[in-house]
């Protein structure tokens, strides 16, 4: 294949690595997709609540605009002095 | 809508079950060689089941982010990157065939000659600059050559029974 594969100590090298295979236990794939799975619903609560937590902070946000409605400048509550007539 | 998620769920956990009939085996083995325990008897790997068992978890949860990638790619980088994390407890000699290699240097010899990973591919994956992987496989490769010469692990092995291990 490429030319790293002709070097005959990697090739010896790359057949002890391919030696005798484990045995698959075989409830590991059960077990992943159980503890996999309580990950993956701890994950969509978490977005769920942080979805949440910001539609609610949007509301109370324009809430708080419609009652303050802070664009709209405070009456003057000083008359500047009234002089010379 | 919660019917629809179940089903996507159980969906996931067929195709993901599939998944691991198939490529189970060889990344079992890849976690055997991280973890430098010997492949055999069934109770003699507890580290590499743990090791894997918790990669395929996470690869489980990531599953609808694959978008078309590969699951054994994931898989893989959540073991590798699983195994660099925890590499120090990973030191102590377990009887297998790596036992002899640092846990960086089993990773990286893992990668590149068992796993068939580019150089370029392991460097990013792993921090380290391409060089730095060149080194420590040719290290790794010294090393294990040098202690297996005595196994009869000459060119042409390939059809022999695994060798016991010496024990220095």
């Amino acid at each position: 294949m490429s030319a790293d594969r002709r070097d005959p100590r990697e090739e010896q090298v790359r057949r002890m690595l391919d030696g005798p295979h484990p045995a698959l236990p075989p409830d590991l794939a059960a077990q992943a997709v159980r503890h996999g799975g309580r990950r993956l619903r701890l994950r969509r609560a978490a977005q769920r609540t942080a979805g949440w937590l910001l539609a609610l902070a949007l509301v109370a946000f324009l809430v708080w605009i419609g009652v303050e409605q802070p664009w709209a400048t405070e009456p003057a509550q000083v008359t500047p002095p009234l002089e010379g007539w | 809508m919660a019917e629809r998620a179940t089903h996507r769920d159980r969906l996931r956990a067929l195709e993901f079950e599939a998944f691991v009939a198939g490529a189970g085996g060889r990344l079992l083995h890849t976690a055997t060689l991280l973890t430098g325990e010997p492949p055999q008897p069934p109770g003699a790997y507890v580290r590499a089941e743990a090791l894997l068992r918790a990669a395929l978890a996470r690869t489980y949860a990531d599953w609808d982010r694959l978008h078309g990638g590969d699951p054994y790619d994931r898989a893989r980088r959540e073991l590798a990157l699983r195994f660099a994390r925890e590499a120090r407890r990973h030191q102590r000699p377990r009887g297998g065939l790596l036992d002899r290699l640092t846990p960086i240097e089993r990773l990286v010899l893992v990668l590149r000659m068992y796993e068939e990973v580019g150089e370029g591919q392991t460097a990013a994956l792993l921090g380290l600059s391409a060089d730095r992987v060149r080194a420590v496989c040719a290290r790794a490769v010294a090393t294990l050559r040098a202690s297996g010469a005595g196994r009869g692990a000459g060119p042409g092995t390939r059809g022999t029974a695994p060798a016991p291990r010496r024990t220095p």
